[in-house]
């Protein structure tokens, strides 16, 4: 369903732009300069923090853009010399683990709330869409409290807790599996599918674009979590990648190649990912922000 | 069989439900109820205390200039988004080659982790040998205190955001554009509308949905504005002069480094209630459905 949008879109985008710009040439030119422009000045923070990672501490001040001599010490004495390998451990646990808890619980209770008919159905969608209002930053306080009292201050349950679900899944996975044709689960009913084997065998696997979507946003929303780790996180080993890069570098003060390296190590990945799955990453902006 | 199937559903969303009521319905209860008592983490003893947390955040000078500080983030960084966004995306649309190539481009920094960006944009500020005042200096422009000058911090730090956001809204508005029937554009065309008329007839009226979404959740975006701020002036949280305190920054402070968590619940009800009145707002303007 989705392909053929893409491909009306595209068709209709074609006619659109031949009808829209009669002076192409020089028009067209100035855009790529233009966008070419643009470009540059977005990247540049990225260019320049890779060139001053691989600078030695008295060249990183001097005025030359491109280090002189390229050197790797800045990486091996972050690697080496502070928490990093483990803050990205604990990142990648909290990341992991909280992707898979909403990619099963969200298409889960998606799934319930589109194809199967019970009492309350609508109130309880209504009431999991309306905490989508509630920021971040009022539940804190509770959820500090809360970890104060039940000992989950400095744990990684602590840190993952307020990830294992997420309203805007249940949202958007509904959508999705209420285009699951229902013919289709009746005759694996009628077949002895049991229930939960209508979900995981038969809509889930229909509406596994969205899920990859889902499961790269919640990834990446993770990794990159700041506010509540920083609050939950007590000892330096406990850290996530962006709470060991702010608290490090707060106390490593003019350290800038470290910080630099640092910063290196904590983008390369993301960066990674991304353009490995770029199209999945922009296309699932665009369903998930055009349905929201 | 019916009755059957009904409790199945209950089954899937008994997890779900406990946690959505557990992490998010319940501690938005207890703050609303923290911000009308004395509470303090350590003391057992959490009076009623009414409205008088409300009052001491607003006769609290600090409250204002975060509050004032937040508008002005919004002010500044809403404008700058939505036009620079659209016009990429126009741009975009213009070009035939290299279309991915630059859209992924743009992207790259709303995936990055915002802690290693926010170092990276600190040290490009940095007055002394900051490669920004370097540029300055090479035109011929005086150098800039940016982050270090009251005058100056909040926007510096608006400019990240906008880096930061960019790829996101041209995504957007890629879509948006791309969901306008390419016919409106051919009939004015035989009319013999000019470009900018066909953009101020045609593409802005069509293109209202798109910019509502944009603008709410700029909005929130910036309402929100917490992490860059916190990073990018990490010795003196708050910017010279408080100048770049936003509210997010103020419960902080007030709650997690002052324990004053009764002010601080406080400050996260006016924002929830801020959030609320935007998204209220932007449900009223989509339900009214555009005419073809």
């Amino acid at each position: 369903m989705a392909t053929r949008v893409a491909a009306e879109m595209r068709v209709a985008r074609g006619a659109a732009g031949q009808t829209l710009f009669p002076r192409r040439a020089l028009g067209n030119t100035l855009a790529y300069v233009a966008l070419a422009a643009g470009g540059l000045l977005i990247v540049f923070p990225f260019v320049w923090m890779l060139a001053t990672s691989l600078k030695g501490p008295r060249e990183i001040f001097e005025l030359h853009f491109w280090p002189q001599v390229p050197t790797l010490d800045n990486f091996r004495r972050v690697l080496t010399t502070t928490q990093f390998p483990r803050w990205f451990f604990n990142s990648f646990v909290i990341a992991a683990v909280t992707t898979g808890s909403v990619a099963f619980f969200d298409s889960l209770t998606g799934y319930t709330l589109a194809k199967l008919r019970f009492p309350g159905r609508q109130v309880i969608f209504i009431v999991i869409l309306s905490t989508l209002m509630i920021p971040t930053e009022m539940l804190v306080i509770p959820w500090y409290t809360m970890s104060v009292r039940l000992g989950w201050i400095d744990t990684y349950w602590g840190i993952m807790f307020p990830g294992l679900t997420s309203a805007f899944g249940v949202f958007l996975m509904r959508q999705f599996m209420t285009g699951v044709p229902d013919e289709l689960l009746d005759a694996a009913r009628i077949d002895g599918l049991s229930e939960f084997g209508l979900f995981a065998r038969i809509a889930l696997p229909l509406v596994r674009p969205a899920v990859a979507a889902l499961c790269i946003f919640t990834f990446l929303g993770n990794w990159n979590a700041f506010i509540w780790p920083l609050i939950v996180i007590q000892t330096p080993a406990m850290r996530t990648l962006p709470v060991g890069i702010a608290l490090f570098s707060g106390e490593a003060g003019s350290a800038w190649h470290l910080i630099m390296a640092a910063s290196s190590l904590a983008v390369l990945p993301v960066l990674a990912v991304f353009i490995i799955l770029q199209r999945q990453i922009i296309e699932g902006v665009v369903l998930t922000g055009l349905r929201g | 069989m019916g009755a059957r199937r009904a409790l199945w559903a209950y089954a899937f969303l008994a997890g779900p439900l406990l946690f959505f009521l557990a992490i998010r319905i319940l501690p938005a209860a207890s703050a609303l109820f923290i911000s009308l008592h004395r509470w303090n983490i350590i003391s057992p003893e959490k009076p009623f205390v009414g409205l008088a947390n409300f009052r001491e955040i607003l006769s609290d000078r600090l409250f204002w200039k975060a509050a004032t500080n937040t508008l002005r983030y919004l002010i500044a960084g809403i404008p700058a988004q939505l036009i620079l966004g659209l016009g990429i995306a126009l741009l975009l649309r213009r070009i035939v080659r290299f279309r991915g190539f630059f859209r992924t481009l743009y992207f790259i920094p709303f995936v990055t982790p915002i802690v290693a960006a926010a170092w990276v944009w600190q040290w490009l500020y940095t007055p002394t040998f900051g490669p920004l005042n370097r540029l300055f200096d090479t035109v011929g422009l005086p150098p800039q205190a940016f982050l270090r000058r009251p005058e100056q911090a909040l926007y510096a730090i608006a400019a990240m955001v906008v880096w930061e956001y960019i790829g996101f809204q041209v995504v957007i508005f890629l879509a948006g554009l791309d969901a306008i029937p390419p016919v409106f554009y051919e009939a004015a065309g035989v009319d013999g509308a000019n470009g900018w008329e066909l953009f101020r007839h045609i593409t802005l009226p069509l293109l209202n949905p798109t910019l509502v979404f944009s603008v709410v959740y700029g909005s929130i975006i910036y309402l929100q504005l917490f992490t860059q701020v916190l990073n990018m002036t990490f010795g003196d949280q708050g910017g010279p002069l408080g100048s770049t305190l936003t509210v997010v920054l103020y419960v902080y402070i007030q709650g997690f480094q002052r324990f004053h968590m009764g002010p601080a619940a406080a400050a996260t009800v006016v924002l929830f209630a801020a959030i609320l009145a935007i998204t209220l707002l932007q449900m009223r303007f989509f339900s009214r459905q555009v005419e073809y």
